[in-house]
């Protein structure tokens, strides 16, 4: 009972450090970073909470679907980087953006 | 509780949001990447631990490596664009901070960010709150599973999930990969290969010998995956980083497949299994419900075909964009050396 606790508290962590990576962050790069925390997160409560069941038995049912999540997560970072390369050669506006403007804090909607 | 095994999760669950802060915290791109490669090491380990050992595999090959690589190349594509027009960048920028005043924007910021973070904070609360309240069914499906076992055609309990009770949802996830794989390549394509970055003799020969390994690597996992950890996409993965290491090595050979036959192999895994999907229901199954003496080799037919698929679509993604057709690369080709001619002639 007790590692599940400290899973769930690690996997929910995970998830909120993303999240607000994922506002906070001005570079788009490291947005897509964030989401994959996030997802990484999220899997963690997953398979713990196919660890966490009495009988010592495994629940492979999550660990199918946690699968999947890995392969689907992939699949959008690989999309979300060639997008973002677009929008750096089409608007010429790198990031939202460099260490100057992180220091000073986010613009999302720049 | 084992005390040293206690000591080791407290280290663990600690070390992954840890990690988590530091990479997002890094003013570093290159750094944070790295970060982010550690710690999908970590998260595999952490898989290991709590008895997932399929997914540990497909976290460290997908999750770690590939993620990373694909991190790493479009963060030296970002940098590469970036130097090209760093003048015009410069210049934008400096308007706006003239159309705008930075103090103004400093003015407006805690209150939002602080709003925006009471936000997570009460939702994190709530969600933890619902964590802890989730009713825990003992042994979930696993129970279930088991006593199903016998139909399935194969011993890994994972494996049985994933291509027999659940196989719609795989034959979906193959798909997911398989669209991404056509919007990047309708999106962007392959920047021509680069003649200054020419390998060096050592990622050569290393390469040379690796390759071969990591094909027999990746066609044992996708063998043992009936009985064992491994299956379809940790295998696929393997042979994504055979190709990926390829690529790096600015292997010609990889270069000279033509696009045609890359399309084919792209295609040839999703295509199986849609076939082989409505195949079971000619036969008068249901979607899927393959005839109950020949399931595993279905499993193993679908699995081997699609890992190939697989591995070529990861690698294409790495590439990053539409093959260059063979004639373009023959032009250039063609430009180069006739550049050099004059530069000869110029001696």
């Amino acid at each position: 009972m007790n590692t599940i606790f400290l899973y769930n508290f690690s996997g929910l962590a995970l998830f909120a450090i993303g999240l607000h990576g994922l506002i906070r962050s001005s570079h788009l790069l490291r947005k897509i970073l964030a989401a994959n925390l996030m997802s990484s997160g999220i899997f963690l409560v997953m398979i713990v909470g196919a660890y966490g069941t009495d009988n010592g038995m495994i629940d492979p049912v999550p660990h199918a679907m946690v699968l999947t999540g890995i392969v689907v997560s992939v699949s959008t970072t690989a999309v979300a980087l060639v997008l973002v390369c677009l929008v750096q050669e089409t608007t010429n506006r790198v990031l939202l953006l460099q260490k100057k403007k992180r220091a000073r804090g986010e613009r999302t909607d720049a | 509780m084992n005390p040293v095994m206690a000591f080791f999760d407290i280290i663990l669950v600690l070390a992954l949001p840890w990690l988590g802060w530091r990479l997002l915290a890094s003013p570093d791109l290159f750094r944070a990447v790295v970060l982010f490669m550690s710690l999908g090491l970590l998260m595999s380990l952490t898989w290991v631990r709590l008895h997932a050992p399929d997914v540990a595999l497909a976290e460290a090959a997908i999750g770690a490596g590939l993620t990373g690589a694909l991190f790493l190349s479009a963060l030296r594509r970002l940098e590469r664009l970036q130097n090209s027009e760093r003048r015009l960048d410069d210049a934008e920028k400096r308007e706006e901070e003239r159309q705008i005043p930075p103090e103004k924007r400093r003015r407006a910021k805690p209150v939002a960010y602080g709003l925006a973070l009471l936000l997570l904070v009460v939702f994190m609360l709530l969600l933890g709150w619902s964590l802890l309240k989730t009713p825990v069914s003992p042994g979930g499906l696993g129970p279930e599973v088991a006593v199903q076992m016998g139909r399935t055609g194969v011993q890994s309990q994972v494996t049985a999930v994933l291509l027999n009770f659940r196989g719609y949802d795989t034959l979906l996830e193959v798909m997911v990969l398989f669209l991404a794989a056509l919007g990047v390549w309708s999106l962007t394509r392959v920047g021509q290969p680069l003649q200054e970055e020419v390998s060096g003799p050592v990622l050569a020969s290393l390469v040379r010998m690796l390759v071969p390994l990591m094909i027999i690597v990746a066609g044992y996992l996708v063998w043992i995956g009936s009985s064992r950890a491994g299956g379809a996409f940790q295998g696929g993965a393997v042979l994504a980083a055979a190709g990926v290491l390829l690529l790096l090595a600015n292997a010609t050979v990889v270069r000279q497949i033509p696009s045609t036959l890359l399309r084919c192999a792209l295609v040839l895994g999703p295509l199986l299994f849609l076939l082989s999907a409505i195949a079971c229901m000619s036969i008068g199954g249901n979607l899927l419900e393959y005839p109950r003496q020949s399931a595993g080799a279905w499993i193993l037919l679908i699995e081997s075909v699609t890992a190939f698929s697989i591995g070529v679509t990861l690698a294409a993604l790495y590439a990053g964009g539409r093959p260059f057709e063979p004639s373009a690369l023959e032009e250039t080709s063609g430009e180069s050396s006739a550049g050099d001619g004059e530069e000869g002639e110029g001696k």
